[in-house]
């Protein structure tokens, strides 16, 4: 069998290709991008045996798989944590609907929020949505439940969540491929003509099917070869391991032999009969798991009056933060190594815009243009150009959810905060900006909406963006007034004419569009590289 | 046979490729391997740090355990420093001691250099200067990952051939420039073991 060296991410792709996935959808978010980039090069998509598709945003996204598992075939849709927020409606109704062709999604946490507004656990929706959830330990597993996620979802005819945390996204290691699939699923719709509307009438129907499946989705889950018992000879602790955390727990132990008793679990809802074995013999329970507590609070119980659980809620593990060895190494009384400690000289580095951004000329005209107001007016949004909060710009004030830099400027306009400010780049512009301006538009608010267009998404690595060179044309659709949409070139020899833009526009007492027009630096020099590589005069290092 | 490396840098110098690099030799050595990387936002210029780990049987964790790692690995000074913890007792620091300064809280130079050299095994030295030798301080990164061989028990071929696999597209030259680099890093650093 071929062997290939994958990130977790890229395992999830190959895998979706090699069960005979029909459409892999996504919009781009650390750390979950790399699946939709890995699928997008392969083979498979270029000859269009496959739609690998970035989309305007988590919900289309999740839609167009639902569109996929409609119509018979398998569709995959994968995004961070925060764009399953985004993406919940039509994720929490394909339970309702339940799924025709295999439907799988993927959800990448970012526990240590190292990419991320909050470290949100989606188990919490795989459990809100009464659906299998499948959690990987390491690549290989990341692979293989791809391929039983699809066959689960078929045969339970249900939406299956795959979980995944950063530190599995982005690590690489070998993966063994399974012999190729016999192709995809034919076009077949479903049976029942009634399935998938869900008007009150057969939505209750549908509901009903849904809670009527769930002893044998917790069958499937106590059979499954994903949640083991492993065993330890000392009952004086009973150790559950999720995911990821199993490894670091096993690090510990040169042998892989743990004293204690474990029960890994990769597959959800949690196994009763297993978790009722554990509990019953053994005197304490240590829950390990990266993100929120989650089996721990359910193992507690409200009332929390059983066996001693220990893990995050009881300070044995940090309440925050991804897991990693030495945490539990603690947590086991094991004891931990540390190296010499950090020289006090040494000064955080944050990141910080690219030399040549053209963000840096948007932010440096806005805030010169500011200097006539009070502070506090730049509501912005999620983007490279976040980074505008950091010195030496200090530009903008808020940075919330995408899309939210319009909205809570027209909202901070209504209460009285005149003129109000919103940054927004142009990918987020299309993925949950649009619907904002509207309102602002509808309402005359008096905000000034500064659409930084760098033609990419840049902080995920350069996907298209759609909107690229024709925002002016949707917002002048919108309704915004042409007189009042202002393409700029963000340059240093364009500064005051720039400040001279922001000034008359915010002093404007309605809706102004003003667009930064200059494409990324990362990626014009990219193409620049790949064009001198084509005419062989290329100079290159690691 | 496991070695544990903690790469460092800062997001744009390259860490990944290295990381990548030594990642390969040891696949074509037959070894097993996790390689955990930092993607996204540290990578518009903030810290970035890779774990890589390599061994003859299967690999538990996908990160280092705090003072576990064999070798510090780091194009950059201050960002070798930041890993200390990680380091094990007998573990080495590796360093090219050209500064990348984007912050303007960057310490002292001359301090960096003196605490580098207070680490009880390290190997510390120009390695910008050095890649230009070769023709290009674009292989600074090679140079590195030449200066980290001693410390891997991977066979020299297996990251000739690494390197070649790598800059195939790139055409003979470059592959030339960075074999150069890799030799110049790892005879610098066989130097300083004496």
């Amino acid at each position: 069998m071929e062997q290939l060296v994958l990130l977790g991410d890229e395992a999830i792709a190959q895998a979706a290709i090699d069960a005979g996935v029909t459409g892999i959808y996504a919009y781009p978010g650390t750390p979950s991008t790399e699946i939709t980039e890995y699928a997008e090069r392969s083979g498979e998509a270029r000859e269009g045996k496959i739609k690998a598709c970035w989309c305007a945003n988590e919900k289309t996204a999740m839609e167009a798989a639902l569109g996929v598992s409609y119509a018979g075939r398998r569709g995959m849709v994968s995004m961070k944590h925060v764009g399953l927020n985004v993406a919940a409606d039509p994720f929490i109704n394909s339970a309702i609907t339940g799924a025709n062709g295999g439907l799988l999604v993927v959800s990448a946490d970012d526990p240590s929020m190292h990419s991320s507004q909050n470290e949100q656990d989606s188990r919490y929706y795989g459990k809100f949505a009464m659906i299998p959830i499948l959690e990987p330990g390491n690549q290989q597993e990341a692979y293989d439940m791809v391929h039983e996620g699809f066959a689960l979802s078929e045969r339970l005819h249900v939406p299956v969540l795959l979980r995944i945390t950063t530190r599995l996204a982005h690590s690489r290691a070998v993966v063994k491929r399974h012999p190729a699939v016999t192709g995809q699923n034919p076009l077949q719709l479903p049976e029942n003509p009634m399935q998938y509307i869900l008007l009150p009438l057969s939505a209750r129907k549908r509901y009903r099917e849904l809670l009527g499946k769930q002893e044998r989705i917790m069958r499937e889950a106590e059979g499954s070869p994903y949640n083991r018992w492993i065993e330890g000879k000392d009952r004086s602790l009973g150790i559950i391991a999720a995911g990821i955390a199993y490894n670091y727990l096993m690090e510990h132990y040169e042998d892989r032999k743990c004293p204690y008793p474990v029960v890994k679990i990769g597959h959800y809802p949690m196994p009763r009969k297993l978790m009722e074995d554990l509990c019953v013999s053994c005197e304490q329970i240590l829950v390990l798991e990266d993100g929120y507590p989650f089996i721990e609070e359910l193992l507690r119980g409200y009332l929390d009056k059983g066996t001693k659980i220990r893990g995050r809620l009881d300070g044995s593990l940090p309440r925050d933060g991804e897991l990693n060895p030495g945490v539990i190494a603690r947590a086991l009384g094991l004891p931990a190594h540390s190296g010499i400690p950090v020289p006090d000289m040494v000064v955080s580095r944050p990141p910080s815009l690219c030399k040549g951004c053209p963000h840096i000329y948007s932010y440096n005209a806005l805030n010169e243009a500011m200097t006539s107001y009070t502070g506090g007016r730049v509501l912005s949004d999620i983007g490279c150009y976040s980074l505008g909060a950091l010195s030496p710009y200090k530009a903008i004030n808020t940075l919330v959810d995408m899309g939210s830099s319009i909205t809570m400027a027209k909202g901070a306009a209504d209460a009285g905060l005149i003129p109000a400010v919103a940054v927004i780049g142009d990918s987020t512009f299309i993925h949950s900006g649009i619907t904002g301006l509207i309102d602002a538009v509808d309402h005359h608010a008096p905000v000034t909406v500064v659409i930084l267009d760098n033609q990419t998404t840049a902080m995920t690595g350069g996907q298209p963006s759609p909107a690229s060179s024709r925002i002016e044309q949707i917002v002048e659709g919108i309704g915004v007034e042409k007189e009042h949409i202002r393409v700029i070139s963000p340059i240093p020899r364009k500064h005051e004419e720039n400040v001279t833009i922001f000034s008359e526009e915010l002093a404007y007492n309605g809706v102004s569009v003003i667009i930064p027009r200059r494409e990324c630096i990362q990626t014009a020099s990219r193409k620049l590289k790949q064009a001198k590589n084509q005419t062989g005069s290329g100079e290159e290092g690691t | 046979m496991k070695k544990d490396i903690v790469l460092a840098g800062v997001g744009g110098q390259g860490v990944l490729s290295i990381s990548a690099l030594i990642g390969l030799a040891a696949m074509k050595s037959g070894l097993c391997l996790k390689q955990a990387e930092v993607h996204g936002m540290s990578q518009r210029g903030g810290e970035v740090h890779s774990h890589l780990r390599i061994a003859d049987a299967p690999i538990a964790s996908d990160l280092i355990p705090e003072g576990k790692a064999d070798l510090i690995l780091s194009v950059e000074p201050m960002e070798g420093l930041r890993y200390l913890p990680m380091l094990s007792e007998k573990g080495w620091l590796v360093t090219n001691t050209q500064p990348f300064i984007n912050i303007s809280n960057y310490p002292d130079l001359d301090l960096i250099l003196q605490e580098i050299s207070r680490i009880p095994h390290h190997v510390a030295f120009n390695a910008d200067e050095m890649a230009k030798e070769t023709g290009s301080v674009r292989t600074m990164n090679t140079v590195m990952l030449g200066a980290s061989i001693p410390f891997l028990n991977i066979p020299f071929e297996k990251f000739e051939d690494a390197i070649t696999v790598f800059f195939e597209s790139k055409g003979s030259e470059i592959i030339r420039m960075n074999l150069a680099a890799l030799n110049k890093g790892r005879d610098f650093a066989l130097k300083g073991l004496g």
